[in-house]
């Protein structure tokens, strides 16, 4: 019953789609999603999972398609003092460090 | 992660096998971690490792820092167990619930007619007297027990195997006044007021529920309290 990331990017990864995993690797401050939280993205950019209350995920999944296509992984950082995160707008106030991998 | 890692790390988890996954988080490169052993490519000194085995048994994922760059260590142990006696009305909510709260959820009652239900058909459930399905469940430090029978001969002895477990949360449904006689009946099983006094009774925060529903959500949120904020 719980939505469980790893074996959904798994399932996707078995029925043959392209998948790539985000994962939070490090937290600051008040920070939606604790250490662990998984987001899994597809080919088609269909994902499951966060790695924030929603204000980051749009960055994340640009990426994981990027890693997708390159197949090199990434370490994301989102916080007040990045220009990018005023962008995308982590509205908590928190930082965090996200790793993008491609699946298989 | 390459395809060798995942299904390692999918068999261990599979398998309930406690597995830490150590990323370098500059180039990639991954190690499975295991109580006794490791499988994968990434470099890793002895002391390293070491520490990352530690991490396991903390049930703690974080990054360390080392010669070749920052490594992830995230830790995957198999989740934590709501323990429930009792397959009745309240058991429905509860294990939902538990479930969604990420526990793997157990469901004992001798009772085979309430045990067997449809409603329960999706989790593990036990027809085994309490102490019987206790000694082979072994409860541990990740575990929750709820009793909700109200029945001396099906709560009485799955409480008494709860506090002679190191279950992290135990509960039992009943008012104070069954509460009460239900805490001198395991004091003559020699429990001490220490002891007895790790059971939570009347179960769940006193939010006032009256429902199945509402009693699933103040046990519920009793247990997390306990697990995240003990």
């Amino acid at each position: 019953m719980t939505e469980d990331v790893l074996d959904q990017a798994e399932a996707w990864r078995k029925e043959g789609r392209n998948v790539a995993l985000a994962t939070v690797v490090t937290t600051w401050g008040s920070s939606p999603r604790p250490i662990g939280s998984q987001l899994a993205v597809d080919g088609e950019g269909k994902f499951l999972g966060s790695v924030s209350g929603g204000c980051i995920e749009g960055a994340v999944i640009k990426e994981a398609l990027a890693a997708i296509g390159d197949g090199k992984p990434r370490l994301l950082d989102f916080g007040v003092t990045n220009e990018q995160a005023w962008e995308v707008g982590l509205a908590c106030g928190g930082k965090v460090q996200v790793f993008v991998e491609k699946l298989g | 992660m390459d395809t060798t890692i995942l299904d390692a790390l999918q068999n261990a988890r599979r398998a309930k096998r406690p597995v830490a996954l150590a990323t370098n988080l500059r180039s990639g490169a991954q190690k499975l971690i295991f109580k006794d052993g490791t499988e994968g490519p990434l470099c890793l000194d002895v002391d390293m490792i070491i520490g990352m085995q530690d991490m396991l048994a903390r049930d703690e994922s974080g990054t360390l820092q080392t010669g070749a760059g920052p490594v992830f260590v995230q830790v995957h142990n198999p989740p934590p167990r709501l323990i429930v006696v009792g397959a009745v009305h309240i058991a429905d909510p509860l294990a939902r619930m538990g479930a969604m709260a990420g526990f793997g959820v157990t469901l004992i009652d001798p009772r085979r007619a309430f045990a067997t239900s449809q409603r329960f058909e999706d989790y593990a459930v036990s027809t085994e007297w309490p102490d019987d399905a206790m000694a082979e469940l072994k409860p541990d430090t990740r575990s929750a027990i709820v009793t909700l029978t109200h029945d001396p001969k099906i709560d009485d002895p799955a409480l008494d195997a709860a506090l002679k477990s190191s279950a992290f949360y135990i509960g039992a449904l009943g008012s104070r006044k069954t509460h009460a006689a239900r805490l001198a009946r395991l004091k003559e099983l020699g429990h001490d007021d220490a002891a007895l006094a790790r059971i939570r009774g009347p179960v769940g925060l006193d939010i006032g529920a009256l429902s199945p529903a509402e009693i699933a959500v103040s046990i519920v949120a009793q247990i997390v309290q306990a697990r995240r904020k003990p």
